[in-house]
């Protein structure tokens, strides 16, 4: 089971889901209707490395992170 | 007696700091100040982001996520230390009413063309990359600043 989480902004709770790689978040995100507007603009982090390869493959108890658009300062 | 201390004690030196609320700018800069006063570094530049009163709002509000902070912040210590110098941050966490302070920055080198180069660098990459949400706080509301904000590097990879 891999938890995603979703930072800042996005009003959403902890989901747990089954995924073998990033891309297998990716499509079931995509099917979540309040964060699907969002994943278009987010970055990911796994275990708070951040990350852009989308092939990663993922372990049981990892933890997926979205990070909507910043602006510190 | 002086007294050596190895390298990696020098490393485990944190320059990121976060705080409840306002930044005390002056007594951050003189904490600094005083931390470095004998690192013999000849250039000290320090850069303030303090909250306009501007579109009638109260405060700005803000949202950290440590962890990736931590690393990024981590990465430009190591950028900088390749350059021969240091890099020190103070962020705001929650509101922060106009007219004060939510972000303070610094570069220390031994040498002034490097600390101008890297402040510069530093702020910009700030705004672009550490894990901070602003929101603007008006009539008690907190609204995300979505028209301000810039998507980190890498993302949309999961709108693919």
């Amino acid at each position: 089971m891999i938890k995603v989480e979703f930072l800042g902004p996005m009003a959403q709770e902890i989901i747990e889901l089954e995924a073998q790689t990033l891309a297998d978040v990716a499509t079931q995100l995509q099917n979540i209707e309040s964060v699907a507007p969002w994943l278009d603009k987010c970055a990911v982090a796994v275990n708070d490395e951040m990350t852009a390869n989308l092939g990663m493959a993922l372990k049981d108890g990892d933890r997926v992170s979205i990070l909507p658009p910043v602006c510190g300062g | 007696m002086e007294i050596e201390f190895p390298f990696y004690l020098l490393c485990v030196v944190d320059s990121l700091e976060l705080y409840e609320g306002p930044l005390a700018i002056e007594s951050i800069f003189s904490k600094w100040l005083h931390e470095e006063a004998e690192s013999n570094y000849g250039a000290y530049i320090p850069f303030v982001g303090t909250i306009r009163a501007e579109d009638e709002i109260d405060a700005l509000s803000f949202d950290i996520y440590e962890p990736v902070l931590q690393k990024w912040f981590d990465d430009w210590e190591e950028k900088a230390a390749k350059r021969g110098a240091k890099v020190k941050m103070a962020h705001a966490i929650g509101d922060v009413p106009v007219h004060a302070s939510s972000y303070i920055s610094a570069v220390f080198s031994p040498r002034r063309r490097v600390a101008l180069e890297l402040i510069d660098e530093f702020v910009e990459d700030f705004k672009a990359n550490a894990p901070i949400w602003k929101y603007d706080v008006k009539d008690g509301k907190r609204v995300y600043a979505a028209d301000r904000s810039t998507p980190m590097v890498g993302s949309g990879i999961l709108s693919k």
